[in-house]
C-alpha cells in the first residue's frame, strides 16, 4: 500500500498546474496568499496524529508548524490581526454549536489505538464471499495491502509511490485512475462515510475503519469528496 | 370626508391595514383617526425596547394583543456588547399584567428573559398563545416548564437560537393532556434530552401542529415515530439523524416521510450520517425552504446529492465542511509546504463553490441563499469564493436576500452579480479577512459595491466587507435610495464616508460602524439626522467623549451611550479621549433606568 514516509519535502512542492488553469502564474498564489487572518497553523500535535517516529523527519514537522504563506506580494494596508474579536460576524450561539461538534470530532480523532484485535469485514466487488481481516497485524498500508493480495487475486490499489501521490493530487489524473478498470480500496469509517484507502495515516485508518471494501474505479469516482458531483 | 363616518365603519377599515408602518401612517393623519386607530391596534411592534416604555405603550394601545420588543443593537450578535447591558423584558410583562392586558403573543428578539418573566408570563394571560424568542438568554428550562404547564390554550412554542441553560428537567412533560392546541414547537436550541414517550404523546395529540423543531438529543427513532403521528407537518427540524442506515428503523422512516406531503421547510441534521439522508429524499421535490447550516456531518458531496433533488427550494442556508484532515493526512505524516497547501485549499474551494454551482443548476426558484463559513477553528479555512456567488447569481434570478462569507471577492464578480440579479433587499457578504482586496486586480472592492448598489434599486440591507475606501460611501449615498441599514466594519479612510452615507441614505434607519477612521466631523454634522434613525453604533472608531457629549447637550431626545468595559470611571474622562463603543438611539422616555454601571448615558 502506500508507504510514503520517505518523502522528501521536493515531492511535495507541487508545481503541477491546477486544475483547468495551468498558466495560472505564482502570482495568483495569492489568490491565497493574503492569508494573514488565517491562521494555517496546523494543529500537529503528534498524539493526534499517531506517526511512528522513525518515520518522520521531527525537526521539519515542527518547523512547518506555522504555515503562513509567504506570498503576500499584494499586501496593501495593514491587515487586522489574526481572530479579531467579532469577526467574522457569526452570532456566537452558531459558533459554539459548531465549536462542541468540532471538538466531539477531533476528540475522536485523538482516542488512542486500545490493544484488542480489530476484525473488520471485507469485501471485494465480484467475489463470491466475504473475508475478515484483524488490522491489528498489520503495522502499514503495503503489509495490508500483501495480505489482501493474497486472499483476493487480481486486485491493485492503485500506485502507491510519490508519483502516484501526486497523481492524486491532480484533479485530472485522480479522475482518470478512478475511471479506469483498476480496483480501489475503501472503508467505512465511523461516521458511516466510505473513503479511499491511504488518506490518512495508518494508525488513525485501523482506529476508524469498521470494514472494507475493494471497488471498482468507476464506482470508487464519488469518493473524490466532491470533485466531481455526481447525481445518484 | 371619511370623518363624518362612525368610528365603527373606520375600525372596520382599519382592520385591514395590517402592517405596523401603515398603522403609524394612518394615526398621522388626524386626531380622530388617530383615536381610533389606537383603539383598535392588536399588534405593536417595538424595533427598540428604550425607545418607549411599557406604560407609554399601554396607555396609547389598551388592546394590544401581540407584543413584539427588541432589545439589543444587533452588534451584540458578535459579542461586541457586554452582558449585562440591558434589554430585560421583565418590567413589560410586569406592566402588562398590572393593567391587565390580554397578551396573548410576545415576540422578542436579543431580549434577556428570565424564568421569572416566564412565569409571570404564564400566570398573568390566560388567552396566552404565542412565544416565540430569538436569539435571547438569561432563562432555563424550568421557565419552560411554567410555559408549558401553565398556558392553557398555547399554539406555538418557538425558540431560536437562545443561550438556554438546561436544567434537564423534565420540562416537555409539564404540557398537560389537555393541551391539544399546539401548532407549532421549536426547541432545537435546547441541549437537554426530552422526554420521548412525552413527545410522541404530545404530537400525538395535537392535530394542528404544522411546525416541529427538534434538538439533537431527539434520536431518530422517535422522529421515526412522530412522523407516523404527524404527517400533516410543513416544517419539521430533524434532531439527530444518525442511525444504522440499513437498519429497519431508517426504513420505517423513509416511508413515514412518504407519507408527510405536506412539508416545504426542512432544517436539523445536527447530528447526521450522511448515509441516512436518503430517507428525506422523498420530501425533496416539495421543499421551499432548506437550513443544513447546522449540518457539519454532511460532506460535500452528499450536500449536492440531496439539494439536486430540491427544485423548488426558495430558500436555502448551507455550510460547505470539507474533511480536511484526511487531505492535510493525505503525505502520510510529511507536512505539505505552504504552496502545497495553497493548492488543496484551492481544490476544497472548488468543491464548495462547485457546490453552489450545483444550486445554481437545481433551484432556480431561489430567493433567499446563505452561505455560512465552513470551518472557523480548523485548519485553514475552506470555503466559497467569488466564482460561487457568480454562478448562484447566473443561475438563480429570483435571488433577492444574500448572506455570503467567502474567502475572497473581487470587482468583477460583484458587477457580474449586481447584473445578474437586480432584486435584491438584502445583501451582505462577509470576507473572512476583514481587509482583503480584489483577489486579482488588488484594488478595493468599492467598484463592485458600487455596481450592486447602483444596480438594486430596492436594496433595503447592505453589509460590505473588504479593503473599502471612502469611495464605496460616495456610491452607497449617492445611490442606495431605500437602504435602511448599513453595516460597515474595517471601511473607509476618513469622515467623508460616513458623511456620504449620512447624506445620501434618506431612509437609513440602522447603521452600525466598527473599526472605521470614522470621527467627530463626520458624527456632529447633522445631529438632527439621527432623530429619524432607530439608532447608530460606532465601535473602535474615532469619536472622543467631547464630540459624544456636545451631540447628547443637543439632542436631548436622543440617548447616547457610552460602553465602557472594564475601564476606569473616573469623574470626568478627558474630552479628547476616545470612545471605544458609543450606541445611541432615540427615544421618548430619556436616559434608561436599568443601565448597568459599565454604561454611561450623556
Amino acid at each position: 500500500m502506500v508507504e510514503c514516509e520517505k518523502l522528501g519535502f521536493e515531492a511535495t512542492e507541487l508545481r503541477l498546474g491546477l486544475p483547468g488553469g495551468g498558466e495560472k502564474s505564482n502570482a495568483n498564489y495569492g489568490k491565497r496568499g493574503y492569508a494573514e487572518t488565517v491562521d494555517l497553523k496546523l494543529n500537529l500535535s503528534t498524539k493526534e496524529i499517531c506517526l511512528d517516529q522513525s518515520d518522520l523527519d521531527e525537526k521539519n514537522l515542527n518547523k512547518e508548524k506555522n504555515l503562513m504563506p509567504n506570498c503576500a506580494t499584494d499586501s496593501v494596508k495593514p491587515p487586522a490581526k489574526a481572530q479579531v474579536v467579532g469577526w467574522p460576524p457569526v452570532r456566537s450561539f452558531r459558533k459554539n454549536v459548531m465549536a462542541v461538534q468540532k471538538k466531539s470530532d477531533s476528540e475522536e480523532a485523538e482516542k488512542g489505538t486500545g490493544g484488542a484485535a480489530a476484525f473488520v469485514k471485507v469485501s471485494m466487488d465480484g467475489a463470491p464471499y466475504l473475508r475478515k481481516v484483524d488490522l491489528k497485524m498489520y503495522k502499514t498500508y503495503q503489509e495490508l495491502s500483501d495480505a489482501l493480495g493474497k486472499m483476493f487475486s487480481s486486485f491493485t490499489i492503485g500506485k502507491c509511490d510519490s508519483q502516484g501521490m501526486m497523481d492524486f493530487m491532480n484533479e485530472s489524473k485522480l479522475m482518470d485512475l478512478l475511471n479506469g478498470s483498476d480496483y480501489v480500496p475503501t472503508y467505512e469509517d465511523k461516521d458511516g462515510d466510505w473513503m479511499l484507502v491511504g488518506d490518512v495515516p495508518w494508525e488513525m485508518f485501523v482506529e476508524s475503519c469498521k470494514r472494507l471494501r475493494i471497488m471498482k474505479g468507476t464506482e470508487a469516482k464519488g469518493l473524490a469528496s466532491g470533485l466531481d458531483f455526481g447525481v445518484e | 370626508m371619511l370623518n363624518y363616518f362612525p368610528e365603527e365603519v373606520l375600525e372596520h377599515v382599519f382592520d385591514f391595514v395590517t402592517s405596523h408602518r401603515d398603522r403609524n401612517a394612518v394615526s398621522l393623519v388626524c386626531k380622530s383617526w388617530y383615536s381610533v386607530e389606537r383603539f383598535s391596534r392588536e399588534k405593536v411592534f417595538i424595533g427598540n425596547c428604550y425607545a418607549v416604555n411599557p406604560e407609554r405603550v399601554i396607555a396609547r394601545f389598551p388592546r394590544v394583543r401581540s407584543l413584539t420588543l427588541k432589545g439589543k443593537p444587533h452588534f451584540a450578535d458578535f459579542n461586541l456588547v457586554p452582558p449585562d447591558w440591558g434589554g430585560y423584558v421583565y418590567p413589560w410583562i410586569e406592566a402588562m399584567a398590572k393593567h391587565g392586558i390580554n397578551l396573548e403573543e410576545l415576540r422578542l428578539k436579543r431580549m434577556v428573559v428570565s424564568d421569572e418573566s416566564l412565569e409571570l408570563l404564564a400566570k398573568s394571560f390566560p388567552n396566552f398563545k404565542s412565544l416565540v424568542l430569538v436569539s435571547c438568554e438569561g432563562f432555563t428550562t424550568d421557565g419552560l416548564a411554567a410555559i408549558a404547564s401553565n398556558c392553557r390554550f398555547l399554539r406555538e412554542l418557538d425558540l431560536q437560537e437562545n443561550e438556554v441553560d438546561d436544567r434537564k428537567g423534565q420540562w416537555l412533560s409539564c404540557f398537560p393532556d389537555s393541551c391539544t392546541s399546539l401548532i407549532s414547537l421549536n426547541f432545537a436550541c435546547l441541549k437537554g434530552e426530552v422526554n420521548a414517550a412525552a413527545l410522541e404523546r404530545l404530537v400525538a395529540r395535537c392535530p394542528n401542529l404544522r411546525s416541529l423543531r427538534l434538538n439533537h438529543a431527539v434520536p431518530l427513532d422517535t422522529l421515526q415515530k412522530i412522523l407516523t403521528q404527524a404527517p400533516q407537518l410543513n416544517d419539521l427540524g430533524t434532531g439527530s439523524f444518525v442511525h444504522d442506515p440499513d437498519s429497519e428503523t431508517c426504513g420505517k422512516l423513509k416511508n413515514a416521510m412518504k407519507k408527510c406531503k405536506s412539508i416545504r421547510s426542512l432544517s436539523g441534521f445536527l447530528d447526521v450520517n450522511a448515509r441516512c439522508l436518503p430517507a428525506v429524499y422523498p420530501i425533496c421535490t416539495n421543499l421551499t425552504s432548506l437550513n443544513l447550516s447546522y449540518a457539519p456531518g454532511i460532506y460535500s458531496n452528499d450536500l449536492i446529492k440531496l439539494i439536486c433533488h430540491c427544485k423548488k427550494l426558495e430558500r436555502l442556508w448551507v455550510c460547505f465542511f470539507i474533511k480536511l484532515i484526511h487531505y492535510t493526512y493525505f503525505f502520510s505524516g510529511v507536512p505539505l509546504s505552504n504552496q502545497g497547501l495553497n493548492w488543496i485549499m484551492q481544490i476544497l474551494d472548488t468543491i464548495g463553490d462547485k457546490g453552489l454551482g450545483a444550486v445554481a443548476s437545481t433551484c432556480k426558484e431561489l430567493q433567499e441563499l446563505r452561505v455560512f463559513p465552513s470551518d472557523l477553528y480548523g485548519v485553514g479555512n475552506a470555503g466559497v469564493t467569488e466564482e460561487g456567488l457568480v454562478a448562484i447569481s447566473a443561475g438563480c434570478p429570483k435571488l433577492n436576500s444574500i448572506l455570503y462569507f467567502c474567502q475572497q471577492m473581487t470587482n468583477a464578480a460583484l458587477i457580474t452579480v449586481a447584473k445578474n440579479c437586480p432584486n435584491f433587499i438584502r445583501f451582505r457578504l462577509c470576507t473572512l479577512n476583514p481587509t482583503i482586496p480584489d483577489a486579482v486586480t488588488n484594488l478595493p472592492l468599492d467598484e463592485g459595491f458600487g455596481a450592486i448598489v447602483q444596480s438594486c434599486k430596492g436594496l433595503k440591507r447592505l453589509s460590505v466587507s473588504g479593503l473599502l475606501t471612502d469611495q464605496v460611501f460616495l456610491y452607497i449615498g449617492m445611490y442606495a435610495e431605500q437602504l435602511e441599514m448599513l453595516s460597515i466594519a474595517f471601511a473607509g479612510d476618513s469622515d467623508k464616508g460616513m458623511l456620504y452615507v449620512l447624506n445620501g441614505c434618506k431612509k437609513l434607519k440602522k447603521l452600525e460602524i466598527r473599526d472605521s477612521p470614522f470621527g467627530n466631523v463626520a458624527l456632529l454634522a447633522d445631529v438632527g439626522k439621527y432623530e429619524t434613525m432607530r439608532s447608530l453604533w460606532m465601535s473602535s472608531c474615532e469619536v472622543t467623549f467631547g464630540a459624544c457629549k456636545t451631540l447628547a447637550e443637543k439632542m436631548p431626545r436622543l440617548n447616547v451611550e457610552i460602553i465602557n468595559e472594564g475601564e476606569e470611571i473616573e469623574a470626568s474622562p478627558d474630552d479628547r479621549h476616545r470612545v471605544e463603543k458609543m450606541y445611541l438611539y432615540r427615544t421618548l422616555v430619556g436616559p434608561r433606568r436599568d443601565a448597568p454601571d459599565f454604561v454611561w448615558t450623556l
